[in-house]
């Protein structure tokens, strides 16, 4: 980030935002991460919680990437990657898997986003200036049918540009659908008078904060 | 004697004409009836309606080849990226594409097997997806009215076969395998093994065999290992 506003800011590391997510989810959650950023998060979970992953192609009990050697080709995960299953992981087909989650079986699921409203709205599946061919998988499912919603995100764009913003010019996955936002400068929850922050990088400052924020923010 | 074993492609593919709908399993490499999807591109047969959860990956395997073929008319598909075959028709406008929330395109084949003519849905309320489409207040809650989605045929990988078509599946390779079997008119199924009847125990059989009309025995060994950085979604 070239911002100069940002001297003497410390943003969260990838792996920082990855831990700060583990930690906050409680013992016995059966979990869905999405791709990319959120599936650090399965480095991060805490050893004596019992957490369950999902993956929407039909696993419950998902363990880490497995190492090419001892890999089992007929195992992958949402984002075909070879993976492990640990001890009492269950194998089910797509029908019930999308049961799971929008049937409100998933505790969470955490996803990346592109924009994320003030009212809970998110968008982070497609934009309109992109012209591949449009590409939805299971997020919409998620994002609807999941208990909780978290998102993970740096904070703006790369360009410098508001990705927590007063209402989401990009296509929509779902409305009123994130609950909390995890990003490279702060954690904040998405309340019925919107974004309010939890915790803050070490030395952004609240007016930095909003500024880079395309909604107020309230500071509890 | 119910036999539904097949003993040659030319035999388990007879019957799929110009225009068929194609409901094809397989979630990446894994569950994805190779051989029946080759056996296909090379019948000749044009203007196909393919239902999958993607839009294939290698264009010289599986149904990333048939789109290079010309075979595939339209696509309805929850996630039609990193097919390299598939993106080049699409730009050029020559193959339809109908993009469906994941969770909703298993549902909708699952109701078609299951004789539900449609359902209410809360997944993509107020998105672009449920644009055209009936929404009903149910609950205090909106939902988008999704029909069934019937096919001609199912292609499908299986683990092991019987000769009555009672199917068990491998590891994550199930996916969309069992819903598949059940929507379609005609099921064929792509089984590494076939058993004698009697050698699948009845707690094991995944897919029972009623839903099944052909079985070609294509001992094909695994789905090559994913790249491990390979993390494309969907």
């Amino acid at each position: 980030m070239a911002d100069k506003r940002m001297a003497g800011c410390k943003p969260f590391s990838k792996a920082e935002m990855a831990a700060l997510v583990a930690a906050d989810i409680p013992e016995g959650w059966h979990v869905n991460l999405g791709i990319g950023l959120p599936t650090l998060v399965a480095d991060h979970l805490p050893m004596n919680r019992e957490i369950l992953l999902h993956s929407e192609n039909g696993i419950l009990g998902m363990g880490p990437v497995a190492q090419r050697e001892s890999a089992d080709p007929w195992i992958v995960n949402a984002g075909k990657q070879n993976v492990s299953l640990v001890r009492g992981a269950s194998l089910f087909h797509h029908a019930d898997s999308f049961a799971m989650i929008r049937g409100g079986h998933i505790d969470l699921c955490v996803l990346g986003a592109f924009e994320i409203a003030a009212n809970g709205d998110l968008a982070n599946w497609t934009t309109s200036s992109d012209d591949r061919s449009p590409a939805v998988g299971g997020a919409m499912d998620l994002a609807t049918g999941a208990r909780n919603v978290w998102v993970m995100t740096q904070h703006v764009t790369k360009s410098g540009e508001h990705k927590l913003v007063q209402q989401c010019r990009y296509p929509l996955t779902a409305r009123k659908a994130v609950g909390r936002v995890y990003s490279d400068l702060a954690v904040i929850d998405i309340t019925p008078n919107g974004f309010s922050v939890r915790a803050m990088a070490p030395g952004v400052t609240p007016a930095l904060l909003q500024d880079l924020t395309g909604a107020p923010l309230q500071f509890p | 004697m119910i036999d539904k074993e097949v003993q040659d492609m030319r035999s388990a593919l007879a019957g799929i004409k110009d225009g068929s709908s194609v409901m094809i399993g397989g979630f990446g490499a894994v569950g994805q009836p190779n051989a029946l999807i080759e056996g296909l591109g090379q019948l000749g047969v044009r203007n196909l309606t393919v239902i999958a959860n993607n839009a294939g990956f290698e264009a010289d395997i599986g149904l990333g080849k048939l789109i290079g073929t010309g075979a595939v008319g339209k696509i309805i598909c929850s996630f039609p990226r990193g097919s390299s075959t598939f993106d080049q028709r699409y730009r050029k406008g020559e193959i339809e594409l109908e993009v469906v929330p994941q969770g909703t395109l298993a549902e909708r084949i699952r109701a078609a097997g299951a004789g539900i003519a449609g359902f209410y849905t809360p997944t993509a309320v107020g998105t672009k997806l449920a644009e055209g489409k009936e929404v009903r207040e149910i609950g205090g809650k909106d939902h988008v009215l999704e029909y069934a989605l019937h096919a001609d045929v199912a292609l499908i990988q299986a683990w092991t076969s019987d000769r009555w078509g009672n199917l068990t599946y491998r590891g994550s390779g199930r996916n969309f395998n069992p819903i598949m079997a059940m929507a379609a008119k005609l099921t064929i199924v792509q089984a590494g093994t076939v058993l004698p009847l009697g050698t699948i125990g009845p707690d094991d059989i995944i897919t029972p065999g009623i839903f099944v009309n052909r079985v070609l025995c294509v001992p094909d060994g695994d789905p090559p290992l994913a790249s491990t950085k390979d993390a494309d979604n969907g």
